[in-house]
């Protein structure tokens, strides 16, 4: 279970999170979803310690700010919303990489790390590719092989900024599917900021709004993705359409004032 | 690493076989035989045992310590600061090296304190860089400064030092060809005693750089990254910087400012051999001692038996290099 208890960052005088605060159940997946600035990015960082801030963040009971480095990562697994991904650098030895938290201080990875990797690399459909260049990869192969590496840390809570901003449609319902069945497999916990409204309410468990760095509301789907809750916050060409299976599906749309059905007969 | 050790032995056998005195390669091999204690009848002559043992072989050891100093702390400098023109001068070892031997050479005191003060004033530079560049900055860990402002600090504190050494040297104009002398570089004056001068801390500096190998590979997906990844990054940042520094001003207290070694060798290994750097840090090293040792052979040759500076032929050598890497699409791509 992570915990949060009036989180907040201030650039200056401007205030990037303010007064955030809830709790995440072990095994849930909780989108984070809100408007450019409102502070989903910022609240990751906040959990996995990677920005000051204020307030208390616990992690199964325990403040993140008494763990040191090395054992906040065997717990938090973070994937920012652009990984520098080397050029040169191989898939089998960035995945690699993820074992870090495992390793000690100036030792090497042990054939068991090795091991690990493998098995992830073949688990998501990558094995043929571990020698292969990042340069070389597409963006969902390039995604995938990021999210090999989050789980290679082995880290029961997964944090993911945008995992699916650069994907095209297809790429991000098989990207989210792939985080999926890793959360299910490995009972992780998944924290997520969004922008695809639509598959946020399909795959999260929960969404939580953030607007100006402050918790609007957050719940299932049903009760986030509403015209009259985002609207104010994403501005009014918000429309939410359920479709035929009952999914929620939010669509932008340019505003030309009320959208009026067709007339009958045409 | 094969190629590189056979590179450095070639290397180093045409150090001890070249130079002034025309020993031929039979006088010097028997030369350097006959101190085993299993060969000790040897027919070499007197002077052949004194020009390789006590001229040559220092030199060429010198020059090889040297060069894997300068090249193991550019490829670390530049992984840490993730910068391909990072070179072992960057956070002010050049100019605080620079001030300490022309306050030596200007104030008349022994020769043999020049190193010291070398080192001395290397060192004082990048700790002032370090304590003003890490406190401002935004960071990936919560502490210390970015990579970028320890860098902006060691070009302020370059600067600063550069200007008061160069005022020093206008005031004293008749230590001028001296002071140059020592900017230039050069290994003309190798003795053992320069050898077990810098041996400790090469051999520290080596060993904890090439114990960081790993390390500075997790660094190359950037700071923020890294930390997500467990690495309190400030402080590899410090212990690796600490090392590199320690490489480079021990090179400087004994050769003066060689440029370009530190910037040469660690991106031909990384075109040859992979940019990863579990092989630039050590390769590097070895490329570095193999480099410098023939830098020598041709700096003493080229003109003999006058000595062009060695600092002109790694320049010679490194500048066009340099221009070569600024427009290579690796450089910018591959050393994140």
């Amino acid at each position: 279970m992570i915990t949060l208890a009036g989180v907040g960052v201030h650039y200056g005088p401007a205030a990037a999170l303010a007064g955030v605060s809830g709790e995440v159940a072990a095994g849930e997946w909780l989108a984070v979803i809100g408007p450019n600035g409102a502070g989903k990015s910022t609240l990751l960082r906040c959990i996995a310690q990677l920005t000051r801030h204020e307030g208390r963040i616990t992690i199964g009971g325990q403040p993140v700010t008494s763990l040191r480095r090395r054992a906040l990562a065997q717990l938090v697994a973070y994937v920012p919303q652009v990984p520098v991904l080397p050029a040169e650098m191989t898939v089998a030895d960035y995945v690699l990489l993820g074992r870090t938290p495992h390793i000690g201080y100036l030792r090497m990875e042990t054939a068991g790390d090795r091991r690990i990797c493998a098995s992830l690399l073949a688990r998501l459909d990558l094995a043929a590719m571990a020698g292969r260049a990042l340069s070389t990869l597409s963006g969902g192969e390039a995604q995938r092989v990021v999210l090999a590496r989050a789980l290679a840390q082995q880290a029961p809570v997964l944090l993911l900024d945008e995992p699916t901003s650069a994907l095209d449609l297809g790429r991000r319902v098989e990207a989210l599917e792939l985080i999926d069945t890793a959360r299910r497999d490995r009972s992780l916990t998944v924290i997520s900021a969004v922008h695809d409204l639509t598959l946020a309410g399909q795959f999260a468990d929960r969404l939580l709004l953030l607007s100006g760095g402050q918790v609007v509301t957050s719940g299932p789907a049903a009760a986030v993705l509403r015209e009259d809750v985002l609207g104010p916050h994403f501005g009014t060409a918000v429309q939410i359409v359920t479709g035929p299976d009952g999914a929620l599906v939010v669509i932008s749309r340019r505003d030309r004032g009320p959208l009026r059905p067709p007339a009958p007969g045409r | 690493m094969a190629v590189a050790c056979a590179a450095l032995a070639v290397a180093m056998l045409i150090g001890v076989s070249v130079g002034p005195a025309g020993l031929t390669l039979g006088q010097v091999a028997a030369a350097l035989l006959v101190k085993l204690p299993w060969l000790p009848h040897l027919a070499v002559p007197p002077v052949a045992v004194i020009i390789v043992w006590q001229v040559r072989l220092p030199r060429v050891i010198l020059g090889a310590l040297v060069g894997a100093m300068l090249a193991g702390s550019g490829a670390a400098y530049q992984g840490v600061f993730h910068n391909p023109l990072a070179d072992p001068y960057l956070l002010g070892v050049a100019a605080g090296g620079g001030l300490g031997a022309t306050m030596i050479i200007v104030t008349g005191a022994s020769a043999t304190l020049l190193p010291p003060a070398a080192f001395a004033g290397a060192v004082v530079a990048v700790t002032l860089t370090y304590l003003l560049g890490s406190g401002t900055g935004r960071d990936a860990n919560r502490t210390g400064g970015s990579a970028g402002a320890i860098v902006l600090a060691g070009v302020a504190v370059g600067t600063l030092l550069t200007a008061v050494q160069t005022y020093i040297q206008q005031e004293h104009s008749q230590s001028l060809q001296q002071i140059y002398s020592w900017i230039l570089g050069g290994l003309s004056l190798a003795s053992w005693s320069d050898v077990v001068l810098i041996l400790p801390y090469a051999a520290v500096a080596a060993a904890v750089l090439i114990a960081h190998r790993r390390l500075l590979d997790v660094l190359r997906i950037g700071e923020t990254e890294a930390a997500s990844l467990g690495v309190d990054v400030t402080r590899l940042r410090l212990t690796i910087v600490a090392a590199a520094t320690l490489a480079a001003a021990a090179a400087v207290a004994v050769a003066g400012l060689i440029g370009f070694v530190g910037l040469i060798v660690p991106h031909t290994v990384r075109l040859t051999a992979g940019a990863s750097y579990r092989v630039v840090v050590p390769v590097s090293m070895i490329g570095g001692a193999a480099f410098l040792v023939l830098a020598d052979v041709v700096a003493r040759t080229v003109q003999a038996p006058a000595e062009v500076p060695i600092g002109v032929i790694t320049a010679a050598i490194g500048a066009p290099f340099f221009l070569f890497v600024l427009r290579s699409r690796r450089a910018q791509q591959d050393l994140a």
